[in-house]
């Protein structure tokens, strides 16, 4: 019978199947970080129970690590606490934990693949949303809850409802590559089939422009599966995808037998069905901006925020909806976004702060200096990263136009360590949620492309990067 | 975990669409090792301003809803983040059933593993039951929420309904099968990491 790619690796995972309800999945990969772990453990321990594959499961810090100075103490006791518990349990429990002093900690879902510790054809979870991140490899990679976490921990294994399959195809080829990033393409695909328009769903992303995208712009559209409400996000892997993998510091010894075998059996059956469909022609899109408190409520750089009538389509909910957004970003309908003007800008998260990341937004960057008015940010995804572009001399150009060079963590996506907005501050953010709060109680974000980013920290306010030369 | 049977309460009206995990457990709070007290956090940005003070024209701090079980909400409820702290903040402040069209898969899964039952109904039923004074009764066993007009006959995987009536710890059922578990890892393709 014919397959979609996530049924082939569903199908291979299964360890028990009823005729009804879930199936029991075992995990290949189980990543872990100190926010959504610790309770977990603690079940372990009530319990008398011990980590079935400490073998497959890796833990880093990344949450609420501070990004100034690594050698000074942690200030906030309650972050020293679930850090230093994170180090307790990897110890008790025979865990590989790369701390906050190891060259390489970082975001989870940057280190998984800089690791080769991701792989074609696994199954990857961790508790944190953005594992779908993973599926950029074509691994069946998602979030799971603290429970879930526990779950796996002791089984190596989850109950899971067999999830539908959903075809996106990106069809046709972006006019200017470096002004209209994968960023943009997922923002456009969520602004289209909305936050809740993957639910239940893995999104198999195909056609010729997610062929054209790099691992890492790929790694970005999987990234943000979630903020479409998908389980998960897959492309198919190719010569792109093994190539990344070769030589990394976990990539299996026998991997080119591995390759072999995934080169044939990880892709689509040409007439597998699909549950459902969408198509997103890119040939004309353009640069976004999200102007509300969701992924979906996100216009191209070159229009006006709608009003909540235009928004809402006659759906009363969500217009009242994007009234609330309207308000708590303090932005008014028919506003051209290149009048919104900034306090912040945050160029980070597991969603955009991979060394091609950092590259694309420094072309636009150098030789000029960021705006009198604006406070700027860069935290690499990870301490590889970080490093790659210090060898690079792209610090330089950053420190040179006023940026803030941070060492490696979450940060300001979701504002657990001490970088946050304060209240009512407007920021151009790399990040994947503009949820009320997301990055500091009352602070407003933006979502924009790296590059987007940076256009907008030099002139104070959003422009179509387009319009700047970048050579 | 206790097991569900029957809830009898008043509703709490949410009327807000897509509220996200973020909202219901804003992260300052992630931070605790813990699973309890998370209840004083629930919706904190919505409840409380910035010195701390109740919100007034928030629904939580009108004390006609004072301890109400059911929360009756909008569309895509729980979406977001992943954390399961969003289910330990509502049941700790005391919600045990969540209603509402539809909810974000990673919450909905974590409510079963915490005792909260989340029914999806359509939105014209949830609407109804949003305008509910009095007294609702939930009832898990038979899947019918009874108002003082109607019963409303709920959907519930057969499974999962399970779960909730016994209060199932699903690690100890799930390592019943540690033999297939065993046999699935001696022919997986997939080698360590380490």
């Amino acid at each position: 019978m014919s397959k979609t790619l996530f049924e082939k690796i569903w199908d291979q995972h299964v360890v028990v199947e009823k005729t009804t309800g879930p199936s029991l999945i075992y995990v290949d990969r189980h990543l872990v970080h100190e926010v959504t772990s610790p309770q977990a453990f603690d079940g372990l321990r009530m319990n008398n129970r011990k980590v079935r594959r400490p073998d497959l499961t890796i833990a880093t810090m990344d949450h609420n690590v501070p990004t100034n100075d690594r050698s000074l103490p942690i200030l906030d006791q309650t972050s020293a606490v679930q850090i230093q518990t994170l180090e307790k349990n990897c110890r008790d429990f025979g865990i590989k934990l790369f701390d906050i002093h190891s060259p390489n900690q970082g975001i989870v879902h940057v280190i998984g693949p800089q690791l080769g510790i991701t792989l074609p054809g696994s199954t990857i979870v961790c508790g944190d949303s953005h594992t779908s991140t993973h599926g950029a490899f074509g691994a069946l990679a998602f979030g799971i809850g603290t429970s879930e976490v526990e779950h796996v921990l002791a089984s190596q294994t989850l109950w899971l409802e067999k999830p539908k399959p959903f075809e996106i195809r990106v069809e046709g080829k972006r006019k200017n590559s470096h002004a209209v990033t994968a960023k943009d393409i997922i923002l456009s695909i969520i602004k289209n089939i909305g936050t809740a328009g993957g639910n239940g769903s893995v999104i198999e992303y195909r056609g010729e422009g997610i062929e054209d995208l790099s691992m890492e712009q790929r790694m970005t559209i999987c990234n943000m599966s979630i903020e479409a409400g998908a389980r998960a996000g897959l492309i198919a892997p190719d010569e792109n995808t093994y190539e990344y993998l070769r030589g990394r510091k976990y990539t299996p010894k026998n991997y080119e037998q591995l390759v072999e075998y995934w080169a044939e059996n990880l892709k689509t059956d040409s007439d597998a069905k699909f549950e459902k469909n969408y198509t997103l022609h890119i040939d004309n899109i353009s640069p976004q901006v999200s102007w509300g408190t969701n992924p979906g409520m996100t216009c191209d750089v070159t229009e006006n925020i709608p009003t909540p009538e235009e928004y809402s389509k006659g759906d009363p909910n969500q217009k009242k909806g994007a009234e609330n957004a309207l308000q708590y970003m303090d932005l008014k309908g028919g506003t051209p976004i290149t009048e919104i003007k900034i306090d912040r800008v945050f160029i980070g998260s597991c969603t955009n702060a991979r060394l091609e990341d950092l590259i694309e937004a420094s072309k636009v960057i150098k030789g000029q200096k960021i705006s009198p008015n604006v406070r700027a940010m860069i935290v690499p995804g990870s301490q590889m990263v970080k490093k790659q572009a210090e060898e690079m001399g792209l610090d330089k150009i950053f420190i040179n136009a006023n940026f803030d060079w941070r060492e490696a963590g979450c940060s300001m996506c979701l504002g657990m360590n001490p970088d946050i907005l304060s209240p009512g501050e407007r920021c151009a953010s790399t990040s994947n949620r503009n949820f009320e709060g997301r990055q500091g109680t009352g602070g407003r974000t933006h979502l924009v492309s790296p590059v987007m980013a940076a256009a907008a920290a030099i002139k104070g306010h959003f422009v179509d990067v387009r319009d700047l030369d970048l050579n | 975990m206790k097991p569900f049977k029957k809830v009898d309460s008043i509703i709490t009206p949410l009327d807000k669409v897509n509220v996200d995990t973020d909202q219901i457990v804003p992260k300052q709070f992630l931070k605790l090792v813990q699973k309890s007290g998370f209840g004083k956090f629930l919706f904190y940005n919505w409840r409380f301003d910035e010195q701390e003070n109740k919100k007034t024209d928030f629904i939580l701090n009108n004390s006609n809803y004072d301890g109400s079980k059911i929360l009756v909400t909008g569309d895509n409820f729980g979406c977001g983040s992943s954390r399961e702290h969003a289910v330990w903040a509502l049941q700790d402040y005391g919600f045990s059933v969540i209603i509402a069209p539809s909810f974000a898969d990673i919450f909905f899964s974590n409510c079963f593993k915490n005792g909260i039952l989340p029914i999806s109904l359509d939105q014209k039923t949830v609407e109804k039951l949003q305008q509910e004074k009095d007294t609702i009764e939930v009832d898990l066993v038979k899947q019918i929420i009874k108002t003082s007009s109607e019963e409303i006959f709920f959907e519930m995987d057969s499974h999962k309904k399970k779960i909730l009536l016994e209060g199932l710890d699903d690690i100890a059922q799930t390592l019943q099968f540690k033999d297939k578990i065993a046999e699935f890892e001696k022919k997986s393709k997939i080698p360590s990491v380490l």
